[in-house]
């Protein structure tokens, strides 16, 4: 069995509203993500995914438990912990080359060599030929594919994505997942991702933690069995119903939940 | 042409003949209007000339040289106004945008300063700072200064935090995330409240050559006023726009120019 790599113990996140409310968002969540392994945490929308994924980041420092990577503890962000963001984050006045630069640029890596990096992983996500093109040139898909480039350049030990296809329409999503699979059967890397896409969660992930909704909490960890390399026939195959049958069934019992509590689920509370 | 529903629709849009057509007739009759209104004799010459005199008055003051140095002496006092206030303004704009300590110690002033008018002030910068040229470059400093630093912040404050969290996420430090991020992300925006600014500065021109000028463009409508060469105002206010017009289109085609990754280009 691998190693775990980023290890989340009993990590709890409390915020304080405008008008001084104590929401409890994320409550005493463990779990390991192994070397190597693709983690997907899915749940309903407002269940705290995304906090735990920031936190992860160090973007948040949690209210309560602790957060490792490689054994050393998590208290702000950093170049080991690549992160792709559900909005189109591109730096405009950068061209995909430089984009791909910039952390490669920041650490000091001489400029033949991170040139040749970036070369790499920009033809990796499929984007060769667009080098010196400005991301508003670009559609969303291939946005996000510099997103990834980015991230992968810097070699980060693990690569956090929260919901990163989410903003795109259903066909190009499909496309982006198959190319996040193909990034990681030629780079191994550990990644964490987060999603409410159920389909997605099972294709691309080695386990799945199911979440409940607000506060988080990890209500099932499903081992996805599906072999790699993962196609898309994948999708439609019995082992992969099954396991979608019941993410299914979990998810809707908590989006209930959330509903009979008079929260709608988008975990706002409803209008007057 | 097409049928007048369609072009009535809401921000629909219209065929370009259409559009080119209605431009046309708005320039044709306002020149229209004012011919017959000055050569019908519908208005006195006095107070509407008609444009036969405007264009003489254009000409006698443009051959002269008198045109070109009332229009240096006010573009001197416009662009060092100008350039004074941005210079300043742009990084106490982009510093109060990124940062709430920043806010908490020019806002209160600044969002007070800028509602008080430039032309109420004139008496204490005639007081402060006498009847010459930096007389005249205060009033479009302070006319402009205090909109851009308000422009700017508001420019600042408005990128987004996921470009900063990612570049946190990629290695970056606090001075990284300023001068390769915050500052490059702003650029766009600082170009509009520029482009817009200068606008505004130009209309503070008149009121800065009030202050006991003898020359610029403000000037000469004034002093044209005093002797009744109603003509010779139509030909300042006309050379008023025309720069003005001309500035604008410079920071138009200089966004382009400079900024060719800009998503407002």
């Amino acid at each position: 069995m691998d190693s775990a790599k980023l290890n989340l113990h009993r990590v709890t996140m409390r915020f304080t509203t405008r008008r001084g409310q104590q929401i409890l968002a994320v409550e005493e969540v463990s779990f390991a993500v192994r070397d190597h392994e693709v983690a997907v945490l899915v749940g309903t929308s407002g269940c705290g995914k995304s906090t735990l994924l920031r936190m992860a980041a160090g973007l948040l420092r949690p209210t309560g438990g602790e957060i490792t990577l490689d054994g050393r503890a998590v208290t702000g962000p950093g170049a080991d912990r690549g992160m792709v963001f559900q909005t189109y984050t591109p730096f405009h006045w950068l061209t995909v080359q430089q984009n791909v630069e910039f952390g490669p640029r920041i650490k000091g890596v001489p400029p033949g060599e991170r040139s040749a990096v970036a070369r790499h992983f920009i033809g990796l996500v499929g984007l060769t030929g667009f080098e010196r093109v400005y991301p508003k040139e670009l559609s969303g898909g291939m946005q996000q594919r510099v997103a990834i480039a980015r991230a992968l350049a810097n070699d980060p030990e693990i690569l956090l994505m929260d919901e990163p296809f989410g903003a795109l329409d259903a066909q190009t999503r499909v496309i982006m997942q198959e190319l996040l699979l193909k990034v990681w059967e030629e780079s191994h890397k550990t990644i964490l991702f987060v999603t409410h896409d159920i389909d997605e969660a099972i294709f691309l992930g080695d386990r799945v933690y199911v979440m409940t909704a607000r506060p988080g909490r990890i209500k099932k960890v499903m081992d996805v069995p599906l072999p790699r390399p993962r196609t898309l026939e994948v999708l439609t195959s019995e082992p992969f119903m099954a396991l979608k049958r019941e993410v299914l069934g979990l998810i809707r019992e908590e989006t209930l939940k959330a509903i009979a509590e008079g929260r709608p689920a988008d975990g706002r509370p409803a209008p007057r | 042409m097409p049928p007048l529903r369609e072009v009535l629709a809401p921000k629909e849009a219209i065929p370009r003949s259409v559009y080119l057509t209605a431009s046309t007739v708005t320039v044709a009759g306002t020149l229209l209007l004012w011919c017959v209104l000055s050569y019908g004799g519908l208005v006195l010459t006095l107070f509407l000339p008609t444009p036969t005199q405007v264009l003489r008055a254009a000409v006698e003051l443009a051959s002269d040289g008198t045109l070109l140095t009332h229009s240096t002496a006010s573009l001197a006092v416009i662009l060092t106004g100008f350039l004074l206030a941005s210079v300043l303004a742009v990084p106490l704009g982009i510093l109060v945008g990124s940062f709430k300590i920043a806010e908490a110690l020019v806002e209160p002033v600044v969002g007070f300063v800028r509602y008080l008018p430039v032309s109420a002030m004139i008496p204490l910068i005639i007081l402060w700072v006498g009847i010459d040229f930096e007389s005249r470059v205060t009033v479009i400093f302070i006319g402009t200064f205090f909109q851009q630093v308000i422009l700017v912040a508001d420019v600042s404050a408005n990128v987004s935090k996921d470009l900063l969290e990612v570049s946190y996420t990629l290695g970056a430090r606090p001075r990284h995330v300023l001068w390769r991020v915050l500052v490059p992300a702003t650029l766009p925006g600082v170009m509009d409240t520029l482009r817009i600014t200068m606008g505004w500065a130009w209309t503070y021109l008149v009121v800065a050559e009030l202050v006991a000028a003898n020359k610029g463009l403000g000037y000469l409508i004034l002093n044209s006023q005093r002797g009744l060469f109603t003509d010779r105002i139509f030909v300042g206010i006309l050379v008023i726009g025309l720069l003005g017009l001309a500035t604008e289109t410079l920071f138009k085609w200089g966004h382009r120019a400079l900024l060719p990754w800009s998503p407002r280009v």
